[in-house]
């Protein structure tokens, strides 16, 4: 019984302890691995990307270590809330919907969406009354979902996909005729094969107000620390460092 | 209904149109799994049959197929035939491509060859189990083949092979989960939907827990009053 006992109050010294350590030596970083040049994984498997080596540095300016997860997109909010990481560093644009759950950073880019289509095709992005009939793939739960969902309502079908890297094969084998996405990852989503030569973006919509991290409401103690090392690497050259290793222009904010 | 619309109205996640949403998923996971179904089922009497045969050149094939269809995941399956056939080079301008543009096809291909598969082998352990004497009966009696088939094995074989295949409509209805995963909007589909709109896993997916409960209970209790008559000579008295 005595025994029970000791071990039953080592455990919730155990447990006590981990709730206590809210002092944030390690950070776990939720991240969407299907999104490049932000993030994605290489042939090895590791996690590459402007914004792994962003949160790589912003993490040493903090002085912690960075752990990434790696979570489904439509899953990364409630994964967050659900305490599977700490942050969401993943390209996630600033919205009041997002804003009701979850808490943000001061932005770190933004770049427009994008519309894709094959080359030559008859489509307008400024006339959405032209996309009628169109079949058009969204990644679910993105800003690009959400607007195509309402802007394209009774005009033109939406399809929703899991992963970015999965519609693009949809639009490659023809079963999508335009896609909507960050201009960015389109291009690179593109240009990362080979059949990408026939597709050309054809329009680009100014969606969202920039690229930020999210935390838990409560974490007040992390924001301060995310927000004070983001300012940090923007202003010292750090940023820009990384940044022209994977875009021509600039996308800070 | 008015009721039943203030009630949607003054409800955060449950609103008309997610509930619509919900039943349009609803509607396509029945299509789905019942087409498959019953597309399986007529596809695997001839495969069972067949499958019983003494020649090794008409029963090994139909055990490969059982075998690979039995012996990977059925998401594999769908992506393979979804994902994958977009790579055969000249596949677009086939007429093969009509089928499977659409999801919608390739994921009824993937399910028909699964539970063909399943049925297939419930079926064989149904026609194999067949005793001996009744068989022997029938050749007495002068049925060739087919007549000993239609009037001896199968009706028996069908009352055998009853539970297990209830089973199998349970396990096509869960497994219809995964059509969601190649776009389709199932019921798992529409809370996927729901579940990333409001970033509200728990209601979005034990509603849609409690109509796949709902579907499983209604299988069950069809299939529970098909053995009470068909299984009427098991019964217990």
């Amino acid at each position: 019984m005595k025994k029970i006992l000791v071990a039953l109050a080592g455990v919730l010294a155990i447990t006590s302890m981990s709730v206590q350590a809210a002092d944030w030596s390690t950070v776990r970083l939720g991240v969407d691995a299907t999104y490049p040049p932000f993030e994605s994984k290489d042939a090895n498997g590791n996690l590459v990307g402007f914004e792994v080596e962003l949160g790589e540095a912003v993490c040493k300016e903090m002085k912690v270590k960075c752990e990434w997860v790696v979570q489904d997109w439509d899953g990364i909010i409630p994964g967050l809330l659900a305490r599977k990481y700490d942050a969401i560093f993943s390209s996630m644009s600033i919205t009041p919907e997002r804003a009701e759950q979850v808490a943000f950073t001061e932005p770190y880019y933004n770049t427009p969406s994008g519309w894709f289509a094959k080359k030559g095709a008859s489509y307008n992005s400024k006339d959405l009354a032209t996309l009628a009939g169109a079949r058009v793939g969204v990644q679910r739960g993105t800003i690009q979902d959400t607007y195509a969902s309402k802007q394209l309502e009774g005009k033109a079908t939406v399809v929703r996909y899991t992963a970015a890297d999965e519609f693009i094969i949809d639009l490659f084998a023809g079963r999508l005729d335009l896609i909507l996405i960050d201009v960015p990852v389109g291009e690179e989503l593109l240009a990362g094969d080979d059949r990408g030569v026939g597709y050309a973006m054809i329009g680009t919509e100014p969606l969202g107000d920039g690229a930020a991290a999210a935390l838990r409401k409560r974490d007040g103690d992390l924001m301060e620390m995310f927000n004070k090392a983001l300012r940090t690497v923007k202003s010292n050259g750090v940023y820009d460092k990384i940044r022209v290793k994977y875009f021509s222009y600039d996308i800070k904010m | 209904m008015d009721w039943l619309v203030q009630l949607l109205d003054s409800n955060q996640i449950f609103t008309t149109s997610t509930v619509l949403h919900y039943w349009d998923g609803l509607v396509v996971t029945v299509q789905l799994v019942f087409i498959s179904l019953i597309i399986g089922l007529v596809l695997s009497l001839p495969l069972a049959i067949l499958r019983t045969h003494r020649n090794p050149w008409i029963n090994r094939p139909i055990w490969a197929y059982t075998y690979v269809f039995r012996g990977t995941p059925l998401l594999i399956q769908l992506y393979l035939i979804y994902y994958g056939v977009t790579y055969i080079p000249g596949i677009q301008e086939s007429v093969f491509w009509f089928i499977m543009k659409d999801a919608l096809y390739p994921a009824l291909l993937a399910f028909v060859l699964n539970t063909a598969a399943y049925t297939t082998e419930i079926l064989r352990g149904a026609i194999v189990a067949t005793p001996m004497g009744e068989i022997e009966a029938a050749r007495a009696y002068g049925m060739n083949f087919s007549k000993t088939m239609r009037r001896i094995v199968l009706p028996s074989a069908f009352r055998r092979a009853l539970p297990a295949y209830s089973n199998e409509v349970i396990f096509m209805l869960h497994a219809s989960a995964i059509a969601s995963t190649v776009t389709i909007i199932d019921l798992t589909g529409a809370a996927k939907d729901v579940y990333s709109q409001h970033y509200a896993p728990f209601e979005a997916f034990t509603f849609v827990g409690a109509i796949y409960l709902c579907l499983t209970f209604s299988i069950l209790f069809l299939f529970k009053r098909l053995e009470k008559n068909l299984l009427a000579h098991l019964a217990e008295r």
